[in-house]
């Protein structure tokens, strides 16, 4: 199946749980009419929160520079030796 | 065991693929690297190089006569034609059963080729990703704007595609040579949306997947291809993602 569909199938089902709200009144008319609403919000915030909590946990690795500079520097030599050109522009 | 690992490593060969443009200096690191840590292995290296003004044939060259000719392929092109058809070209010439695409940049280190390795063993995936997101992984020289794009990019995309990696742009791999001319055949799109819709057609097709973490120093010589509508492109690229995989 393609993922479109999958999306699609999820929001018509999501639509139709809503629609059934609205005619059963469990909840409140105006509660139901502005669920759409608080749902796209809620699912905005959840994402930010998830960019932001990413963006805090995001790994580095200032150590693997200094390491590929030595990794470079070692490479230069030998490829020197070898009679190829390793000078930078 | 170390015996039996050394016949598994004899009847598997890999070949890598490096995409370049302009890479004269960065080729020379990265063949040397890429020799040294992979002592044991069968591999041939197949570089795609796409008209360089700067001489890079010539360093291959050079660097073929101190390898061999056997395990250094030079394949060139005649201008620039873009990433995707670089890895058809590569994949024409490869006589390995796996195949490994990296860039030339040195942004991917080759200590971690014998980890791809591994977990392809170990797993028996058709093919393994390099994620810079995990724990163990990681990234050098991006600055803070550069991440938020990268961390945003890949939440939206997460949430559209559920692609079942972490690392969706990452171009350091290791494919089932099969599996790399399935999937590319069916791919469309230019530059990292490229890789982006590798990976998604993959994953939709049911194809193993396995990730190992990888750290990415941001290019240390030479200039970054990157342009300005990135964002766009990307936008554009998640839809067509949604859309038709």
């Amino acid at each position: 199946m393609k993922h479109i569909v999958k999306i699609m199938t999820l929001l018509v089902a999501i639509s139709a749980f809503w629609m059934s709200l609205l005619q059963t009144s469990l909840i409140p008319r105006s509660y139901t009419w502005l669920l759409p609403l608080y749902f796209i919000v809620s699912l905005g915030c959840y994402g930010l929160l998830m960019v932001g909590v990413g963006l805090m946990q995001f790994p580095t690795c200032p150590q693997e520079a200094v390491l590929l500079q030595q990794d470079i520097k070692e490479a230069k030599v030998f490829l020197e030796q070898k009679g190829i050109d390793v000078s930078s522009d | 065991m170390e015996e039996q690992r050394k016949h598994k490593d004899d009847k598997n060969k890999y070949s890598i693929i490096v995409p370049t443009y302009n890479e004269r200096l960065n080729i020379a690191l990265l063949v040397y690297l890429v020799f040294n840590h992979l002592p044991d292995v069968d591999f041939e290296m197949i570089i795609v190089d796409d008209g360089s003004p700067d001489g890079t044939q010539d360093v291959v060259k050079k660097l073929q006569e101190v390898y061999g000719e056997d395990r250094i392929l030079l394949r060139a092109r005649p201008k620039k034609l873009g990433l995707g058809t670089a890895y058809v070209h590569g994949l024409k010439h490869c006589s390995g059963n796996f195949v490994v695409i990296m860039d030339a940049d040195l942004s991917h280190h080759p200590k971690y080729l014998p980890s791809f390795i591994k977990k392809q063993m170990e797993t028996g995936a058709s093919i393994v990703t390099g994620t810079r997101y995990v724990k163990g992984g990681g990234v050098h020289g991006w600055t803070l704007m550069r991440k938020l794009t990268s961390r945003g990019a890949n939440v939206l995309a997460q949430t559209l595609l559920w692609p079942g990696v972490s690392d969706l742009t990452g171009s350091f791999r290791l494919y089932k040579k099969s599996v790399l001319e399935d999937v590319i055949s069916s791919c469309v799109s230019k530059g990292y949306v490229f890789q982006m819709e590798m990976i998604v057609r993959a994953s939709r097709k049911g194809y193993h997947i396995e990730e190992v973490p990888i750290t990415f120093v941001d290019r240390v010589y030479g200039t970054s291809k990157l342009g300005g509508s990135e964002i766009v492109e990307y936008l554009k690229g998640l839809v067509y993602l949604l859309v038709t995989t």
